[in-house]
């Protein structure tokens, strides 16, 4: 379903992911895991056409590498950035029907599926005509969960989605990813939380420095007692 | 009563053009972060479009709504041949290329036309008064009023009932999210552009309708105008834009009412001196929008 080659990020000198080289599988969850600044988040934003990257993006089979943000929105790619970035001024279900720009059109299946996100997400229902800016951090991260799925993608890259947020609200997200998972959507997860993300995930990545430091069945990561040297090297 | 009345109507039909002014300036600047320097000769080209036209035989609302297209059609030029191609590189290469393109325009009016006004065919209606609760309004400020409050209807109707309103308001606050879900980039600011010509070429006929003659300096006023009508209001948010350019307004008719004659000539030091005392107050303007905002 995904496969990056070589993929490179620079921000000027410094070289935030270098030659990074994943894999995945249609239907599969894997959590690209690392300590700050391992280039987790630069690996998403480049996947999804957000940052300038060397090397090759294949979705599908098709070559993606390069193609602007929009265009991979129409190949089926939707991205949760760790920033949440709702639209404050926009209420849910403006947001909503944002995360269905790609298939505008397609009113019917909009409306069928902005009901499916609010059977998914209850408080999203309550609070449709409140600006998203005024929600609560955990439901802002529904919303942003939710306005993605919108786009009905073949592949959610999700970055971060537990980040600053109360440990039940982190149970009911990660329950959510579970629920995905099941639904057969391919998923792609960075975590700074590695053993939530593990335990719901087949297999990790672990980034460090810019690199894959180490790759495999998420249970035989989880297992690997050097994990924190993993991530931290040296 | 009657003064009030007279009062009333002077705010209403300069606030209109003004928010007009200031919603075309805005609505560039929410999605871009930039001030579109070239924004007053919009304004300038429709004033000429007019010009040119005089004596075409051709009914004045034709002539108008051509007008109109002429500044729709520069507006996108502008971001096509000034923005566009510098717009990923740097913030100061596209304030250069605004202010070139502002230049490029005038110097061409002053060549091809001349730096002398020059008259624009206009309705009669224009130049005709109308009796009202006992004070005497020229139909040119009720036209304004019903125009501008008309537009701003409208405007506000596209911006919250079509998805591609919606999608414009959401990338003036999160410009790489919209894109991200699938809101082309160059549709977004292209669109902008549009409407921002439109505003000019209906602020045009509107504000020539006043002064009755085009220079190739006309839209250095309006440009000045919707620029602090809209750093008062807010830099940020479109109710801002409009808010701005009534209160300016307000402003400025107020001190046309109180100033005696001597002092009047300096309308404009009282003006910008209330301004200062707002910002000092405000300095994000009085309608704050959403704290984040990225470029591109």
């Amino acid at each position: 379903m995904l496969e990056v080659t070589d993929l490179t990020v620079s921000y000027g000198a410094i070289n935030a992911v270098r030659g990074v080289s994943l894999r995945l599988a249609e239907g599969e969850l894997v959590t690209l895991l690392g300590a700050n600044g391992a280039g987790k988040s630069s690996t998403l934003l480049a996947i999804a056409g957000a940052l300038k990257s060397s090397g090759t993006v294949r979705v599908g089979g098709t070559d993606v590498s390069g193609w602007s943000p929009e265009r991979m929105v129409r190949q089926g790619v939707a991205m949760v950035p760790e920033t949440r970035d709702v639209f404050p001024d926009l209420t849910v279900a403006e947001n909503l029907l944002l995360g269905a720009y790609a298939r505008r059109r397609d009113r019917d299946g909009v409306a069928a599926d902005r009901q499916r996100m609010f059977a998914l997400f209850p408080r999203l229902q309550e609070r449709q005509e409140q600006a998203a800016g005024t929600l609560s951090g955990g439901e802002q991260q529904m919303l942003v969960i939710a306005r993605a799925l919108m786009s009905r993608p073949r592949l959610l890259l999700l970055d971060e989605p537990s980040l600053g947020l109360a440990p039940t609200v982190v149970d009911q997200i990660f329950a959510m990813i579970a629920e995905l998972k099941r639904q057969r959507l391919t998923i792609l997860l960075v975590e700074q939380n590695a053993s939530k993300a593990l335990a719901v995930a087949d297999r990790a990545y672990v980034l460090r420095l810019g690199k894959v430091a180490a790759e495999g069945r998420a249970a035989d990561i989880a297992a690997a007692s050097d994990l924190e040297h993993l991530y931290l090297g040296g | 009563m009657q003064t009030l009345l007279q009062f009333t109507i002077d705010v209403l039909s300069l606030g209109g053009a003004y928010a007009l002014m200031a919603l075309g300036l805005v609505i560039v600047y929410g999605i871009l972060k930039l001030v579109n320097f070239a924004y007053g000769e919009l304004i300038m080209v429709a004033g000429y479009g007019l010009f040119l036209m005089n004596g075409s035989g051709l009914p004045w609302l034709v002539m108008a709504a051509v007008a109109v297209l002429l500044a729709v059609v520069t507006g996108v030029l502008t971001e096509y041949a000034a923005f566009r191609p510098v717009r990923a590189k740097s913030v100061t290469a596209v304030l250069i290329t605004s202010f070139a393109f502002s230049t490029i325009l005038q110097n061409a009016a002053l060549l091809f036309i001349s730096p002398r006004p020059r008259n624009v065919p206009l309705p009669d209606l224009f130049s005709q008064t109308v009796a009202f609760g006992g004070i005497l309004i020229p139909a040119r400020n009720l036209i304004t009023i019903v125009a501008s409050i008309g537009l701003l209807l409208l405007f506000a109707f596209l911006m919250k009932r079509t998805v591609l309103g919606i999608a414009m308001r959401a990338a003036a606050t999160q410009f790489r999210m919209a894109r991200m879900l699938g809101v082309p980039a160059n549709l977004i600011i292209s669109t902008a552009f549009a409407i921002s010509g439109f505003f000019a070429g209906v602020v045009s006929l509107l504000w020539i309708g006043r002064i009755g003659s085009v220079t190739p300096g006309v839209g250095l006023e309006p440009l000045l105008v919707a620029f602090i009508a809209t750093v008062i209001g807010g830099m940020r948010s479109l109710q801002g834009a409009v808010l701005g350019g009534f209160l300016l307004a307000f402003i400025n008719t107020a001190l046309n009412y109180l100033l005696t004659q001597d002092l009047l000539q300096f309308r404009d030091a009282f003006t910008f001196t209330l301004v200062i005392l707002i910002l000092l107050w405000r300095p994000e303007g009085l309608i704050r929008g959403p704290a984040t905002g990225q470029r591109t």
